[in-house]
């Protein structure tokens, strides 16, 4: 009966009526954060391991938070101080896991595929907190609830995706998330970072970004990492700005006043100036805060019925 | 001795001689003593009922990995050969790429020993075309071809170095073996783990371009056409190869090419939910790739079929995809693969399908066998291109599972393999 099946792994698929429900849900959840006791007791009595098979601040937080703040326990596996640096395979890690009777698992890996590969072969719900460049949807979720709060209704709103789109998962959850919402997406940045069958994505392609900038009225800013110049697709960062860095210069040039989106972690100077990133525009901080309550409703809806038949064991009510 | 056996009323089909008719065929003393009409069962003869049924030379399978030695727990000659023989196979090629690689010829000998041994499919080494398959110094092609090797190839890495192919295919003419090459540029492959297209894109998996293949299929064409030698393409699997390869027959160009099964039937697709027994190398391509492989096979641009027979241990396709090994296993499940795919859409007609599966690869690689000329080698298959079958991995006589056609519905099976006159498998259901 639950929404969304038994797990999370992309938006590639949902419905607008899932994704819909899923940031109406979110919404109302913003303000227990912004409360002096910040819990609820939607999720007591589940267990929620946090698998992180790669280095993150941000998106481990937020989830850790989402979880404390709806009251289940949670545990932080991390890569590099466990049985993985060890040589445990993914799949034994994980019914390892589900051993110990676990109620979910949130997956970060490097690899793409490996969180649908982990939710094929265990009971648990499990939600992708970041596969390789496949998808990261909870991110690409609170960024349309970023948007949404600013433009009502994403339909016919003309988003613009710029930079690394090849290497990005966070690319190809707002790419799908987008579309399903009515939005007109686009991407922009050096072809050398840009999916060869980028056209068949349905996505308008912008070679230059002055071009996208004067057709958006939201960029989403993506992180460029540096390996990407050590691997030879840009010749080098300083270039990388020069020509595509998302800067003052350029959005005074726009005829609109463009929302601006990013990820994060920034490379200020990089793909985004300070003065925009710190500008009046920039939705960077509401994305952070939208976040939490993303990974909230996401929780309570792939939870579904489990909490509540937990509630009434415990002859409480949620 | 082995006791003469009479096959009776099957349907002959063997191009090698322009046969096609229902009759009998008798094999004595490991050759084929008499071919078509009613032929009288001699003293002591099995007799094998085969109305209803083709009989035709010994399929011959020139791209096998039976993993011996080294991974004798994925694969061993006994069991690949074994698997051959149940999927309808009497020869096949292993390639060299084993631990040690077999790159001289105590390993050649070693390998062919096995093969004897084990009794089923006969088994003809590969030697690699350099030492350690290292893309360096050149191996002894003629000490391993006097060990039994007839082939080279550096099968599963290209020879990347341009003088070092070029240097093979002259040196091979003294032996009259092919050279035989996996076709990829690495640096523009690296790190690629399925056809670079929208499917790639969507799945966020790192793209393997055409071109990767094309390039090195050019490169050796006219390394071939400047050397005169012969360079035998392997499991091509882009359209723009098979252009390739038919320009350098029209220019008459000594190349000669194969194309797997798995590269005729299924699509990048099969890649969708990160299936990793969909993963090999070269990956599975569009749409429009399957078609023009297939209009390649038709016009004899590609004059093979094979399977490039990949076993992989469960533990090791059990992982993330971009990890997983690359390949598939392919004997028991070829000839029901090709006849589905291309004989019952009419691609090739029925002696089409014998001549690339057994009198081509005999002829490309000079093997005896791939004719039911009287006094040729006793190597026979008999199969019912009709009988419908679901595909049980757990059913093969290969130690690999690694099959993506787990469960498939398909047409055409073989009933009864001989070999030198004495059957090897034989279907029981």
């Amino acid at each position: 009966m639950s929404l969304l099946g038994k797990d999370l792994i992309g938006l590639a698929g949902l419905s607008r009526e899932q994704i819909t429900t899923i940031l109406d849900v979110a919404e109302p959840l913003r303000e227990i954060s912004e409360r002096t006791i910040k819990k609820v007791p939607t999720l007591r009595g589940m267990t929620v391991v946090n698998l992180f098979f790669e280095p993150s601040t941000r998106t481990r937080i937020s989830f850790e938070f989402a979880e404390k703040r709806m009251s289940a326990d949670t545990v932080n596996v991390a890569a590099s101080a466990s049985s993985i640096s060890k040589g445990e395979t993914l799949v034994d890690t994980a019914r390892n896991l589900e051993a110990m009777r676990i109620d979910m698992v949130v997956v970060r890996h490097g690899s793409s595929g490996a969180a649908r590969f982990l939710a094929e072969r265990i009971k648990s719900n499990v939600i992708n907190a970041g596969d390789g460049t496949h998808e990261h949807p909870t991110q690409g979720l609170l960024d349309l609830l970023t948007l949404r709060q600013r433009f009502g209704s994403l339909e016919g709103r003309r988003v613009c995706i710029v930079g690394d789109v090849l290497h990005s998962r966070v690319a190809r959850s707002n790419i799908w998330g987008l579309k399903a919402l009515g939005a007109d997406v686009a991407v922009c940045g050096p072809r050398s970072l840009l999916p060869n069958a980028i056209d068949e994505m349905g996505v308008t392609v912008f070679n230059r970004v002055e071009a996208a900038i004067e057709w958006a009225e939201a960029l989403n800013v993506l992180r460029l990492q540096l390996e990407r110049m050590q691997a030879g697709y840009i010749p080098s960062l300083r270039e990388y700005n020069r020509v595509f860095g998302v800067t003052s210069a350029r959005l005074k040039a726009a005829p609109r006043e463009l929302l601006i989106l990013h990820p994060g972690p920034m490379n200020r100077g990089v793909e985004i100036d300070s003065d925009v990133a710190d500008g009046p525009h920039s939705v960077i901080l509401d994305q952070v805060t939208n976040g939490v309550a993303i990974r909230m409703a996401v929780l309570y809806l792939l939870a579904g019925n489990k909490a509540a038949l937990a509630d009434v064991a415990k002859g409480g009510a949620a | 001795m082995t006791a003469p056996l009479l096959i009776k009323g099957g349907r002959l089909v063997d191009p090698s001689q322009n046969l096609d008719a229902v009759g009998d065929l008798l094999l004595q003393d490991g050759k084929v003593a008499a071919v078509g009409g009613t032929i009288a069962a001699p003293a002591g003869a099995q007799v094998v009922e085969a109305k209803g049924l083709v009989v035709s030379p010994g399929m011959i399978d020139v791209h096998v990995h039976l993993r011996e030695p080294g991974r004798e727990d994925v694969e061993t000659v006994a069991t690949g050969a074994h698997a051959a023989a149940a999927g309808g196979f009497t020869a096949v090629c292993a390639m060299p790429n084993t631990k040690p690689v077999t790159d001289n010829q105590a390993t050649v000998g070693f390998v062919k020993r096995q093969g004897e041994a084990a009794g089923f499919a006969r088994v003809y080494p590969y030697g690699a075309i350099s030492v350690g398959q290292q893309g360096e110094t050149l191996a002894e092609f003629g000490e391993m071809v006097a060990a039994g090797a007839v082939a080279v190839s550096d099968d599963g890495k290209p020879v990347e170095n341009s003088h070092l192919m070029r240097t093979a295919l002259e040196y091979a003419l003294t032996f009259g073996i092919p050279v035989v090459e996996h076709c990829e540029v690495m640096s523009l492959a690296h790190g690629g783990s399925m056809n670079e297209g929208v499917v790639s894109a969507r799945l966020g998996l790192k793209g393997i371009p055409a071109e990767a293949e094309e390039i090195d299929a050019i490169r050796c064409i006219l390394l071939a056409k400047r050397t005169g030698g012969h360079v035998h393409l392997c499991h091509l699997s882009t359209k723009g190869s098979v252009d390739l390869v038919r320009w350098g027959k029209a220019q008459g160009i000594n190349v000669t090419a194969e194309v797997c099964s798995h590269h005729i039937s299924l699509t990048e697709d099969a890649v969708e939910g990160y299936n990793t027994n969909a993963k090999m190398n070269p990956p599975l391509r569009t749409r429009a790739d399957v078609e023009a492989l297939k209009e390649g096979l038709k016009d004899g641009t590609i004059d093979l079929l094979v399977t490039d027979h990949a076993p992989h241990h469960y533990d090791e396709k059990e992982r993330e995809f971009a990890d997983a090994p690359n390949g598939i296993v392919g004997l028991e499940t070829a000839l029901g693969v090709n006849i589905t795919y291309l004989l019952e859409p009419g691609v090739l007609s029925l002696s089409q399908l014998v001549d690339r599966m057994s009198c081509l690869p005999a002829k490309v690689f000079h093997l005896p066998g791939g004719t039911l000329a009287k006094g040729s080698i006793a190597d026979v298959t008999v199969f019912d291109p009709k009988r419908a079958w679901t595909v049980d991995p757990t059913k093969f006589k290969s130690k690999g599972r690694n099959t993506p056609y787990g469960g498939h519905q398909l047409r055409g099976r073989a009933i009864c393999t001989v070999v030198g006159g004495k059957i090897v498998h034989q279907l029981v259901d």
